[in-house]
């Protein structure tokens, strides 16, 4: 049977998938009648029903564990199983978020450490873990801007700069947090535009939001200049920490300038994302900010661990105290890779995105052609010259049972195709996507219309997005 | 009326002047070409004032959304709801049954800074010859 049904159109009167224990709690009344469902309408199937619809549903999934998932800006690596173990042990996954601090001080103390880890790995001053995901994590270091420069009472900086090869998220979060938005050009080497920059930075800036290395998936050998420019005319300077796994164990952002940096340890550091969370988006400030940081920050004090705030805390972000389990599976991963593990990461994530670009580059339309960091930016501008479009070689590669790219993005790249390996995968898997990449390519010129129509192989074919667009449907057609 | 005697911004909005100090305002066939298919458009409401060069709304299509351009200065007088329920026709009529909204212009003479339609059409293949160098 395939997946088009649900539980419902499958239920029968009297069939039953489990049985009940046996009662171990005094019997109670039930509450008054009227607060009672007379009818409560759950599907009837038998365990093995069941079963096979679950699993069914799982085979239709594709994650990493599946194949090759080179989502640009998105850093989909392996999560190593070892980190679930971890962060199952009793002494982390059951405690309860109001116990006592005296007893949970295991689990205060891997936030504490990791809150130092992150600190020295940014090369910053302080971090907060609270934020729950990246653009969270985005909110939270803007909301430090805001209360930075009011502190100091200057309230004439209501406007945020961020380059048109921008993170949507940036802009959104900036408008959340009340600022107006400027844009920075990029220049033809897809580094910022330093005249524009230079036009656009006045006291009206709060702070530039720069991600490091770009979305272009380049390094701007500028950084340096660009902090200085922004913090000579009174901005900050922030990270969108999107693209660490470029920079890890190489370079800090601090050094680099940068006042504060949000990570995304579902990405860098390896927990599972992708499904929705759960995220978590820390961040990392430099002295000027620590002050303002969110409530509660980790100290230790005489060999026991408690929560703080800090004195000009901007307060409570989130409930409790972050997305924990992920803490957990981060300070795994940091742990077990070390400081010298850590620096391999980058230094494969970059030598396998540039493999990629060199053995894709006589194919696909390459617009920046430049040493890449962790990902590379096509365009499908020769394919659309030949009616193929970057959604056609997108729907492709599904084909191929691989995911395809991030594609349309960054915006400044026409039919982008932004394609980010990590460093988890092996020359083997690289070459096997080179292959059908460089097959789609020569299907474009002979065979434009398996792309047109594809995919072929999926469970459904190509999905009408426009007309879901139009007229959302989201209701699922029982079968009576 | 007739294209050519439109004016456009380099946001690729158009406005049809009309009598009464009226203008009636679209996007332009280039700017619907770039989006691709339109699933939603959030244009102001009448009595909304806008000013020229700022933000009056926004344009979503499958790929992005992009914000509206007031062309001109002035006061939203009446909005296309055809085209608000079927946003496809930005794509099928841009200069015609796609039109967005009508505008009473506080400011007509605005309207000699925008460029008439052979300055846009230069403007236009400029840009499309960049993108296929």
């Amino acid at each position: 049977m395939s997946y088009h049904y649900v539980l419902p159109e499958i239920s029968e009167s009297g069939k039953i998938g489990c049985s009940l224990p046996a009662l171990d709690v005094p019997p109670t009344e039930l509450p008054p009648k009227q607060l009672l469902r007379q009818e409560l309408e759950l599907p009837e199937v038998s365990e093995v029903e069941l079963m096979r619809y679950f699993t069914a549903l799982s085979k239709l999934n594709y994650g990493v564990d599946t194949g090759f998932y080179p989502l640009g800006s998105c850093t989909m690596k392996y999560n190593p199983k070892w980190h679930e173990d971890i962060a199952r042990l009793a002494g982390f996954a059951s405690i309860h978020p109001l116990q006592p601090e005296e007893s949970v001080q295991g689990a205060l103390q891997l936030m504490f450490e990791l809150e130092e880890y992150l600190t020295e790995i940014t090369g910053t001053h302080a971090t907060s873990l609270v934020p729950i995901a990246g653009a969270h994590g985005e909110f939270t270091g803007l909301l430090l801007v805001k209360a930075y420069h009011q502190d100091r009472g200057d309230k004439a900086r209501k406007k945020i700069l961020l380059t048109d090869s921008s993170h949507g998220t940036n802009p959104a979060s900036a408008v959340m947090c009340g600022f107006e938005i400027g844009v920075v050009a990029s220049d033809g080497e897809g580094n910022v535009d330093m005249k524009d920059l230079e036009s656009a930075m006045n006291e009206e800036v709060a702070a530039l939001t720069l991600t490091m290395p770009t979305t272009l998936g380049l390094f701007d050998p500028k950084i340096l200049e660009i902090g200085q420019l922004v913090h000579e005319r009174g901005g900050l300077l922030g990270a969108d920490g999107a693209n660490l796994n470029a920079l890890l164990g190489q370079v800090k952002f601090g050094e680099l300038g940068y006042d504060y940096v949000q990570l995304n340890l579902h990405k860098t550091f390896s927990t599972p994302h992708g499904g929705g969370g759960p995220g978590s988006g820390p961040v990392c400030v430099k002295e000027n900010l620590a002050d303002f940081l969110p409530s509660p920050l980790v100290t230790k004090n005489k060999g026991m661990y408690k929560f703080v705030s800090p004195t000009k805390s901007i307060g409570r972000v989130a409930n409790f105290w972050g997305n924990f389990g992920v803490m957990c599976k981060a300070y795994a991963y940091i742990r077990s890779l070390g400081a010298e593990g850590l620096k391999e990461v980058s230094e494969n994530a970059v030598l396998n995105a540039n493999y990629l670009k060199e053995k894709l580059k006589p194919y696909y339309y390459l617009s920046y052609d430049r040493i890449c960091m962790h990902e590379v930016v096509f365009s499908g501008r020769r394919q659309k010259a030949k009616g193929v479009h970057t959604v056609d070689i997108a729907k492709r590669l599904l084909d191929y049972g691989l995911h395809p790219p991030t594609v349309y993005f960054p915006l400044v790249v026409d039919e982008a195709l932004m394609i980010e390996p990590t460093e988890t995968e092996s020359k083997q898997t690289l070459d096997a996507f080179v292959e059908a990449m460089k097959e789609i390519a020569r299907d474009v010129e002979e065979n434009p219309e398996v792309l047109h129509t594809a995919p072929h192989s999926t469970p459904v074919r190509r999905l009408d997005d426009v007309r879901a667009a139009r007229n959302p449907d989201l209701r699922w057609h029982m079968r009576s | 009326m007739n294209r050519k005697e439109y004016k456009y911004t380099v946001e690729h909005e158009w406005i049809c002047p009309e009598s009464g100090n009226k203008g009636k305002v679209g996007l332009a066939d280039y700017a619907q070409s770039q989006l691709g298919d339109i699933v939603f458009l959030d244009l102001p409401a009448p009595g909304t004032q806008v000013k020229q060069g700022k933000k009056m709304g926004e344009v979503e299509s499958v790929k992005a959304v992009s914000d509206i351009f007031a062309p001109a200065s002035g006061q939203v007088v009446e909005i296309n709801q055809t085209v608000i329920d079927e946003p496809g026709l930005v794509n099928k009529d841009p200069y015609g049954a796609g039109w967005l909204v009508r505008l009473e212009l506080s400011k007509p003479s605005e309207l000699d800074a925008l460029m008439d339609s052979d300055e846009y059409d230069k403007f236009v293949a400029a840009l499309s010859e960049k993108e296929s160098e």
